[in-house]
């Protein structure tokens, strides 16, 4: 057994606090017993009887603290009197409801559960706002407009980095957890997901999913830029990646305006990963396809609503697995069919990117030289470059092989893409060309897939085409749409989550928020029966630029 | 620079200061620079034409006092001609309650700070008279010069031979253990007073009864309820000095008004004051008199503030809450109020009402700009004419354009 003591010189503390740290370090680990008092005469003969007198501790004076441990051993002991200082500091924060601070920080320490701030002051403001939110690592919804795109940025790759969600800028509506934000219908709880731009296309979907007899888990608005290329989609991806793990949301529903394609093709890349079904309407964007894979297309709100409700019925079958073998790789398609081809680029624009052709859907997905292929590319080698002085490749697979051996040699390709196009006319065996070229090109990780076009009356023998084409190592569909579909599927895991997760408790636990700005959002918060502070916000500075300036200078030093 | 790390050493070393109450000392003795011919004042520098009333009347009361002019009209030419220099108590490690004067022969209470971290550094205060006409309110009649002389024949001797057989009175714990008792430790020091007659009562009654006036001494110290202000003034005074001139730091380490002008100094800008027009406390007042009879306000008192105590201690003081708007809810938001412009909360001062959650401490110039939150400071109103004395108490806070002075002091010396 072993006793340390230690005095705190001149340290006034009421015996109820003493008594209660007493307490607290009777149990820590290995204490046998404890004394805390203010060393009056009284108090010392008392831990004398107790035999928590040290030598040492007669020293204090009556306006000292004092404090004894008895523990099983030295190290014990000292652990304990170590605690001391976390022990009495541990407060309480007084929950006052009449009280309104005008700083986040304070604000923060009165409601220490608030995991959310609700910002809506002026959008010059509003960055400032954002950025002290973040520091004291809450989430943010951020209904203000006017916030400087940089600031945007800046503010949703800090909050990235700090697995803390940025609703917004510019976010009307939100519903997390069943308490709405800002504008928010009253919606069922139920298992449909729903990230959205902003405002009345998520609570279109949200409500029609509640008139369908559904519900929703949870609603998050990303912003209306969130899409636009230079931010990239970072609360988007953070919140598809949420909604994926979230065991309460069984489908997703994309929301959006047009986005820029290459946004769109990562976004949906990484929805093709999540493990769930998600539908997606990106209103005026072409739809690939009704579906590929778990994606839905909808070409409307009122679809993508009952699409999602439609899949809730489905979703007990498995959805596609996450963690495609070819995640890094590159696909090159070698078309001889020119609408085949343009096809492909439709829909596996949808997910690969960076995608390039020499006939592109795009500008940007010109390919810069037709000899040489770069990230994934498609080629429609009946286009004018290919054809002069030579027959169509559907009468002369010679640059088709050359092609091929050409790609397989580049260790980035994963996979090799062809058409293959029986009928009157065409080239008459196919097969018995193209298949040794590709045993002879096969290597571990290039796989073939072949789209046959044609019927069971063609002259070729479709079967005979087809059986030395699989003894070649090719995957056949004679559905292209099949044939794109599985392609998706083999690189749909592209956009691994390169960020830091951000936590679950996020969306689930009890909604608390610290709202500045508009004064209904908290009233509506209360009535909804979350917790809510109220901020008495200013300007900093009260609006007098010269010395916020100087302020923020200091801030960041 | 680290600015939050300049202020955290700058808090620490406000939070860790031991204040000791060790003896009572002639002034000239003890006070750096003191002489003859010297008055200290509360508050920023301020020449005899623009004094307010009180702290003219003051005067007058502190050279008839030591004698260097023998009437009152003499006593103003004196002033009047520059015969005698004026300057403020906190540049010589001095705090003085409303107008603060303080004379080279009046005793002291002296205040070490015994922290143990190496620096010392040690204040002073005179003592407290009481209540009624008193030289504090600008008071000079012959019952005013009388009382003063007894306080430095019979009190301060006997205080000072009491505190010579004691190793002092631990002033820390004493404003700790007050906060506990209902005091706020400026506008209310009831209990720290009773806390400060228990702790000298026993040491007064070891000298030699009634040669030394026992009984009289331990009655005016008993019945006056602001004794223990004064050395709680040089304590917080202890503990802001030990604060001050910490490169980089944006902490105010004191706030002060001579009744004209509000002043405040910054740590990281050592020997600069940033004033401004002071402003009328708003409050409560005795019957007959009211806001027009209030003057501008005074006193280095506001230490208390500046330390972490007083209106920034008031959720600790329910029982003073009219001066806050009524409720005990008020004073709980009042101190509510003060953590927003702090840097942290004091380890020893803590307050029942706020679970024990330690004092709003360590007033940041950039919080108080940023958020437009001046600090709270809890007041005697003195009567704008001299000699009436204090007619009311209640709030006043400092004009805010001295913080945005300072900031931008600040943002010249470290070239932001």
């Amino acid at each position: 057994m072993n006793i340390q003591s230690e005095i705190r010189k001149g340290s006034y503390f009421d015996s109820v606090v003493l008594m209660q740290l007493q307490r607290e370090l009777l149990l820590l680990p290995g204490v046998h017993d404890a004394g805390v008092v203010m060393a009056t005469p009284a108090n010392c003969a008392l831990l004398q009887q107790s035999g928590l007198l040290t030598e040492s501790a007669r020293s204090a004076a009556a306006d000292d603290t004092l404090i004894v441990v008895k523990a099983e051993s030295e190290s014990a002991a000292l652990q304990a009197l170590a605690q001391v200082d976390s022990l009495l500091n541990r407060k309480r924060a007084a929950v006052d409801a009449e009280f309104r601070p005008r700083s986040l920080e304070a604000a923060a320490r009165q409601l220490p559960a608030a995991g959310w701030v609700l910002i809506s002051v002026p959008g010059r403001f509003a960055a400032g706002v954002a950025r002290a939110a973040l520091k004291l690592r809450k989430h943010i919804f951020l209904y203000s407009d006017n916030v400087a795109l940089e600031d945007e940025i800046e503010l949703k790759q800090t909050a990235r980095a700090q697995g803390l969600l940025l609703l917004g800028p510019d976010c009307g509506t939100a519903i997390i957890n069943g308490i709405g934000l800002g504008f928010a219908n009253r919606v069922r709880r139920g298992a449909v997901g729903i990230v959205g731009a902003s405002g009345t296309g998520l609570q279109t979907v949200a409500s029609r999913v509640h008139q369908l007899g559904a519900g929703v888990s949870h609603a998050l608005g990303t912003g209306g830029r969130d899409l636009h290329t230079a931010v990239g989609a970072i609360t988007a991806h953070q919140a598809l990646h949420l909604l994926a793990r979230d065991p309460a949301t069984q489908v997703i529903v994309l929301i959006s305006k047009p986005p820029a394609p290459e946004v769109a093709a990562q976004l949906l890349s990484a929805a093709q990963a999540c493990g769930k079904p998600v539908v997606v309407d990106f209103i005026g964007y072409p739809a690939p396809a009704r579906q590929l894979g778990n994606l839905h297309f909808a070409t409307s709100l009122n679809e993508a609503a009952e699409l999602a409700v439609s899949q809730l019925a489905g979703s007990s079958q498995p959805a596609q697995q996450p963690g495609s073998a070819l995640t890094g790789m590159w696909l090159r398609g070698l078309f001889s069919g020119g609408t085949l081809a343009y096809e492909a680029m439709l829909v596996l624009q949808t997910t690969l990117h960076p995608l390039f052709s020499n006939a592109p859907v795009h500008k940007s997905q010109q390919l810069a030289d037709a000899l040489h292929s770069q990230a994934h590319t498609l080629l429609d080698l009946g286009g004018d470059e290919f054809t002069v002085g030579r027959l169509h490749p559907l009468l002369d697979n010679d640059l088709r092989l050359r092609r091929i051996r050409q790609e397989a040699a580049d260790p980035q390709v994963g996979m090799i893409l062809l058409d293959v196009v029986l009928g009157e006319g065409v080239h008459a065996d196919p097969a018995a060309e193209l298949a040794p070229v590709i045993a002879a090109s096969r290597r571990t990780g290039l796989e073939f897939v072949v789209m046959l076009i044609g019927t069971d009356e063609d002259p070729q023998d479709m079967q005979s085409q087809k059986e030395r084409l699989e003894t070649a190592g090719c995957r056949l569909f004679t559905n292209p749409s099949a044939a794109l579909a599985y392609v998706c599927s083999r690189f749909g895991a592209a956009a691994a989550t390169a960020f830091a997760p951000v936590e679950l408790t996020a969306l689930t636990q009890p909604m608390a928020a610290l709202n500045a700005g508009v004064e209904t959002f908290y009233t509506s918060m209360v009535a909804q029966g979350a917790q809510c502070l109220q901020l008495d916000w200013r300007p900093p500075a009260a609006g007098n630029d010269k010395l916020a300036d100087i302020l923020a200078k200091m801030n960041k030093r | 620079m680290d600015i939050e790390q300049a202020n955290q050493s700058a808090v620490t070393r406000m939070i860790e200061a031991r204040p000791m109450l060790t003896g009572v000392a002639a002034a000239r003795d003890v006070i750096p620079g003191m002489h003859s011919n010297l008055l200290l004042h509360a508050g920023p520098p301020i020449a005899w034409a623009r004094m307010s009333g009180p702290l003219r009347g003051a005067m007058i009361g502190a050279m008839l006092f030591e004698q260097l002019a023998h009437t009152e009209a003499a006593a103003i030419a004196l002033a009047e001609s520059g015969g005698v220099q004026f300057e403020p108590c906190h540049e010589h490690n001095t705090v003085g309650p409303m107008a603060g004067v303080t004379s080279a022969s009046m005793l002291v209470y002296v205040v070490e700070n015994k922290a143990g971290t190496g620096s010392t550094n040690t204040a002073y205060s005179n003592l407290n008279e009481g209540y009624g006409k008193v030289l504090r309110y600008g008071a000079y009649s012959a019952e005013v010069l009388t009382r003063l002389r007894w306080m430095n024949t019979v009190l301060g001797p006997t205080v000072g031979a009491a505190l010579a057989r004691s190793d002092g009175i631990d002033l820390r714990a004493l404003i700790a253990e007050a906060l506990h008792m209902g005091d706020e430790g400026h506008n209310r020091n009831k209990a720290g007073s009773l806390l400060f007659l228990k702790a000298l009562a026993p040491l007064i009654a070891q000298g030699n009864g009634a040669a030394d006036g026992q009984s009289e001494v331990l009655k005016f110290l008993g019945d006056n309820a602001l004794s223990v202000l004064n050395p709680v003034m040089a304590a917080c005074k202890a503990m802001t000095d030990a604060a001050h001139g910490v490169e980089g730091s944006t902490l105010v380490t004191a706030m002060a008004r001579n009744g004209t002008d509000f002043g405040i100094r910054i740590s990281g800008l050592p020997g600069q004051w940033f004033t401004a027009p002071a402003e009328i406390p708003v409050g409560l007042f005795f019957s007959g008199f009211s806001q027009a009879d209030a003057n501008p306000d005074i006193g280095d008192s506001a230490i208390t503030e500046t330390a972490g105590i007083g209106g920034f201690a008031m959720a600790a003081a329910p029982a003073i809450v009219t001066f806050v708007g009524g409720t005990p809810r008020d004073a709980l938001n009042a101190t509510l109020e003060m953590y927003e412009i702090t840097t942290t909360e004091h380890k020893h001062f803590t307050m029942p009402a706020l679970d024990f959650r330690g004092t709003p401490t360590g007033i940041d110039i950039r919080k108080v700009v940023e958020l437009g939150i001046a600090p709270r400071i809890n007041t005697g109103i003195a009567h704008k004419n001299a000699g009436v004395g204090q007619v009311g108490a209640g709030l006043v806070r400092p004009p805010m354009v001295i913080f945005e002075q300072a900031l931008l002091a600040y943002a010249e010396k470290y070239g932001l």
